[in-house]
This record gives structure tokens, sequence and C-alpha cells, in this order.
């Protein structure tokens, strides 16, 4: 492990900074609205550098919304999103700046099939970092050999399986060197004994110091991984605490709810 | 498949299965024709009649087309003497003025070296492991102002050849080339627009194409021959050829945007949103991931533009201008070759057949390569 370790942070050395005080992201009092649908209400939270979080709460809860905020796939109507130092405001500079840093793992991987596995991951450095091509391929390579898939490299999306085509997902993020990951649902769409695989893998970044905020219902994950526990419902933040206190003892009566109901069977 | 318990020789130990090869009737070309020719009452009865209409159909064709015609001779009395079959004869002496049409006879050569240099510019868009594919499509994206001055000429030592001399098969390719090649990328930017957030963009694409779609492509050649001059200055020289270009290009493209969009629309949300996460500007991510896949999927509806394009380069007629189509129909009046309609319309037939056939093949070799398996 200490190995891969190492591996990731030649490839990104500004990942390793020293687990901080620093605020990397700070949401104040941020509100969003479908249409008349009141979805986000009134969230406030701030993330530390390098913490773990763990976000979970019943479908319609407003959680995947709440991350995709955070890099501007969807829009926010009040309130102040701040990404490590920059606020998400409707300037296009900002959002593009925002998103170089915020990488995003998605439930249905969102690959794209026209690609190679290699020239997904190559994609990002390529256009948006200015990488050589040379040297993008050469990160590509050394992320897919972190996720385990350097031999796919040059196969279709179509062509892996489901937990091949996650890791392969979380590798394309990893490429553009962001310093935080957003995961929204990863591995809700994979069949049983592939999550294994794409939960390892998520275990194994967790431990290179990378910000992390999972949207995912994989308490186990959340237990070893995480250094917050956050529940929400109906749009509001109902409860966060560390994993242990949070599942050993919540607090909220809808927390209670819901974990019996998830954790029964 | 009730026997395969049968043919199983023995049974296995559960895990221990081996993969075994399909029983005989399955496979083969016994079975091929079991299952696709004879496989039922009406099956083998529709198999009977079609092989009894080609029976009756393909050799008098034959016959007709070749062995009884007659493909040399100057009049149609001559071809008759030969053998009641097709009189080529005709055809054969007017080759040169169904492909060129009224081009000067001594300024051929340039007709000649632009179809070579056609070709030339082609290969590299149509096939993708060509050497320098790179420097070879700046070359393909200069062609056509290298074709219009080696045909036009006028500068650069080449005499000026009006284009009402134009005609024949030249026509329509001038046209059809011309239509293909624009159509394309004006179709994409029409179809992108018509999704664009901004209002006015959209709003100027929806009634471009709803009023390209609205109106017969007649209609607008009649606009762009007659009407144009009422609405431009007096004395401007807006060449008949140019408009007709202009006119054909912008009806193909109207429907060329349609079809983009149809393949922009299967594109799921997920595709757009990856790109966005990356950072893609709109313009990268357009090129780099959605049109890349759109198109892919778009290609049977953009070959059916082409091929309707190209197809419609005959109503040049209307206007007064000879394609192959309008030759053939004029060469009917000469008073030694009464009689010989269908000869010309087979061989027109023939001529945009073959080109339109080439154009379906190579869409689906374009749809296998671009097959990544799913």
């Amino acid at each position: 492990m200490s190995e891969q370790l190492q591996n990731l942070d030649d490839a990104a050395p500004h990942i390793a900074s020293a687990k901080g005080e620093e605020d990397i992201i700070q949401i104040k009092s941020m509100h969003k609205w479908y249409g008349d649908f009141h979805v986000l209400k009134d969230i406030n939270l701030t993330v530390k550098n390098q913490e773990r979080i763990v976000i979970c709460g019943p479908s319609g809860s407003g959680k995947s919304t709440l991350i995709r905020c955070i890099n501007r796939l969807e829009e926010h109507q009040q309130g102040d999103i701040i990404v490590d130092g920059i606020e998400l405001t409707n300037d296009l500079k900002n959002i593009d700046l925002i998103r170089r840093e915020v990488g995003m793992v998605f439930q249905h991987f969102n690959l794209f099939p026209h690609l190679t596995v290699l020239e997904n991951c190559t994609l990002g450095p390529i256009w948006v970092r200015q990488t050589p091509k040379k040297e993008a391929e050469e990160i590509a390579m050394k992320y897919l050999e972190r996720v385990k898939i350097p031999e796919q490299a040059e196969k279709f999306p179509g062509q892996l399986s489901g937990g091949q085509q996650q890791r392969v997902a979380i590798a394309r993020s990893l490429c553009m060197s962001p310093k935080i990951m957003l995961f929204d649902e990863p591995t809700s769409a994979l069949d049983p004994e592939m999550i294994k695989e794409v939960l390892d893998t998520m275990i194994s970044l967790a431990d290179t110091g990378m910000t992390m905020l999972c949207v995912t219902h994989e308490m186990g994950f959340a237990k070893t991984v995480a250094d917050r526990v956050i529940f929400m419902d109906e749009g509001e933040i109902i409860e966060q605490n560390e994993p242990d206190p949070f599942f050993d003892n919540p607090q909220h009566e809808r927390t209670k709810l819901f974990l019996s109901q998830i954790l029964a069977h | 498949m009730s026997d395969t318990t049968m043919h199983s020789p023995r049974s296995y130990e559960p895990g221990t299965h081996p993969n075994l090869p399909p029983p005989s009737s399955v496979k083969g070309p016994v079975h091929w024709m079991k299952e696709n020719l004879f496989g039922s009452i009406t099956n083998t009865l529709l198999t009977v009649l079609a092989v009894y209409f080609l029976y009756k159909i393909i050799p008098a064709l034959v016959d007709w087309m070749f062995v009884d015609a007659a493909f040399t001779g100057e009049s149609r009395n001559d071809c008759r003497a030969q053998g009641d079959g097709a009189c080529w004869a005709f055809i054969a002496g007017r080759l040169r003025l169904f492909i060129y049409g009224f081009y000067p006879e001594a300024e051929r050569w340039r007709v000649n070296l632009s179809a070579v240099l056609l070709v030339l510019a082609l290969i590299p868009i149509l096939f993708d492991n060509v050497p320098h594919r790179g420097k070879a499509m700046i070359y393909s994206a200069l062609y056509p102002f290298i074709a219009a001055w080696l045909l036009v000429g006028g500068i650069g030592g080449l005499t000026f050849v009006p284009t009402d001399q134009f005609g024949g098969l030249m026509l329509n390719v001038i046209i059809g080339v011309t239509g293909i090649a624009f159509s394309l990328p004006i179709g994409i930017c029409l179809a992108l627009g018509r999704q664009s957030n901004l209002p006015i963009i959209r709003i100027l694409c929806v009634a471009f194409i709803e009023f390209i779609r609205g109106v017969p492509l007649i209609t607008l050649l009649f606009v762009a021959a007659v009407m144009l001059s009422y609405f431009l200055p007096p004395g401007t020289n807006f060449d008949l050829l140019i408009r007709m270009l202009i006119m054909v290009t912008l009806f193909a493209s109207g429907y060329m945007a349609e079809v983009i969009r149809g393949g922009l629309q299967a594109i799921p949300k997920g595709q757009y949103e990856a790109a966005d996460a990356m950072g893609l500007k709109y313009w990268q991510s357009m090129r780099l991931v959605v049109l890349p896949q759109a198109l892919k999927i778009s290609i049977p509806g953009i070959v059916n533009t082409f091929i309707g394009l190209y197809k419609d380069t005959t109503l040049v007629i209307v206007i007064g201008r000879l394609d192959i189509l309008g030759i053939g129909n004029a060469s009917l009046a000469d008073a030694k070759w009464q009689g010989l309609s269908t000869e010309v319309y087979v061989f027109v037939a023939v001529f945009f057949f073959i080109s339109c056939f080439l154009m379906s093949r190579y869409s689906l070799y374009l749809e296998k390569k671009l097959h990544t398996g799913h």
C-alpha cells in the first residue's frame, strides 16, 4: 500500500500537503430550488483539507444535488459556495478553475464510449491542463496501474465490466490531479461482486489523503474510511457526526429510522 | 430442442460441464436454407415465387443490355441492324457531352484534373489510416478553392469559362460535392444552435430550419434564379451556379440539422456532465465528446440526406441548366436517334445508382469501424 501511495504522490505532489485545518470547501446558508421545489434548504457545510465525508440519506433527500452544486453541475440560487478559495459564481472562469480542482465519479460511470480507456484518461489533462500527450499518457498509465487495470488501456469502455469501468472513471478523475474528489453513488449501479473492487480502490485513495465527499449507501465503507458522516433528509442536513457515534448513537429520530432500514437487511 | 438430452453422452459432476460445440442441426448451409428460405409454407412459397420472377427477368434484361445490344453505330438504324437490344451506340457517341456538358473541348483537361484532385482530396477525409493525414486534410480543405479556380479560370493563365457552359455529369458532381461538403458543418452548427441556451440563437436556428423544411427545393431554386435579381442592386452579376450551390447547400443543411439533432438527443446527459466536470469548455466538450458520438449515431440519416441531395441535383434542369439528365433529355430530340429514351434513362439511373450505392456502402463501413462494442 505504501508503495502505491508513493506512486500517487509522485504524480500529484500537492495532494500530500499536511492534513490541515484549512477549509477547502465552505458552503454557507445555501439554497436550491428545482422550479418551485425547494430541494436544498439552508445548507451549511465546511470541509477541511483531506477530510473524508460520507453523505447518506433516503432517495430524493438532495444529497446528490448537494455534491453536484460543488462543481456547478447544478446551480444554487442562494448562499455561498467557496471551493479552494474560489467563490462559485456565474463567472465561467471561476467555474472552470473549480472544475479543474474537483474530480467527480458518477453512478453510471459516464465514460466516453467512443474513446479507449487510455484516451478517456488523457482527454482532460491534454485539453484542460495542456499536458503534452506523451506525458499525459504516462500519468494515465500510472493511475490505471493504481486502479489495477493497466492491461485494459487500449480497450473501449463497452468491453469492460461495470466494476472495471468505474475504476477507469476514478482513474480518469485522478489524472486531472484534483484536490477534491466527489463520488455520486459510485457503487449503486454495480453487481455485488464488483462493489468490493471499487470500494477497495476508494479506500486506497482515501489512504493517500485525498479530500473526498461520497454519496453512498455503503455503510461499511463509511465506518472504515469516513472522518464524518452526514445524514440528509428532505433537503436538510439532519445530523452529522464521526462514524462511531453516528452509527452507535444517532441523535435524531429520522436518522434512527433510516439507519434501522438500511442496516436491517 | 428436446433431442439434446439424447445426444448428451454422459452426465457431468456439477461444475465440471465442458463447453460443447452446438449440434450440427443449428449451423451449416443446409440449416441456413431451412431457416431462411423454407422455414414455413409462406416462406417456401415466397422463395419459389422470387426465384421464378428472377428467372423471368434476369435473362431478358441481360439479353437487352448486353447480348442483343449494339455498341457502335451512327444512327438508330445502325443499331436496329445489329439486334433488338439496347442501342448503347447512342450513349457512347454522346458520352463526352454527358460528362462535360458544353465545357469547351480544349479546356476539358481542367475538368479531368479537378476530378483526379477530388479523389485525392477525398482519401484523407474518408479513411483515417492515411499517412500524414493532418497535412493531407489541409489540402482537402483547400480543394474547393483549387477546383473553383481550375474549372472557372480567368486568373493565373487559365482561360475564363463561364459557368453556363458547365453541364452534364460534372455539374451534378460539382453541386453534389459542394452541397455535401458544406451542409454537414452548417447542419451541425444549426443543430447545436437549436439546443442553445441563448434564446436569440435558438429562435434563429429554429426559424431557419423550419423555413427550409417548409419550402420545396424547386421553389428555392426558382427564387435563386429569378427573384433574387429583383432584390439585388441593378447590374450585380451574381453567378447563377453560385446561387444554386448556396440554395442546395442551405436546403440540405436544414435537413442535416434535424438529423444531427436526433443524434444529439440520443447522447445521455451523463456524457455532457462528465465533460463539464472534467473542465472541458463548451466547444471542447462538443468536439471531443458529444459530436463524435452524435454523428456516429446519425450516420444513416446523414448519408440519407447526402444521397437525397445528390439526386436532387437533377432539379437544376428547372432553371435551364443541363445536368446529366438534362443532357439526356435534350439528346432525345436528335432526329437520327429518336425513340431511345429507355437507353438514356437507364444510363442516367445506372450512374446515380453507382454513386449512391458507393455512399451507402461507405456509410456501412464507417458504422462498423466506429462501433466500439457495448
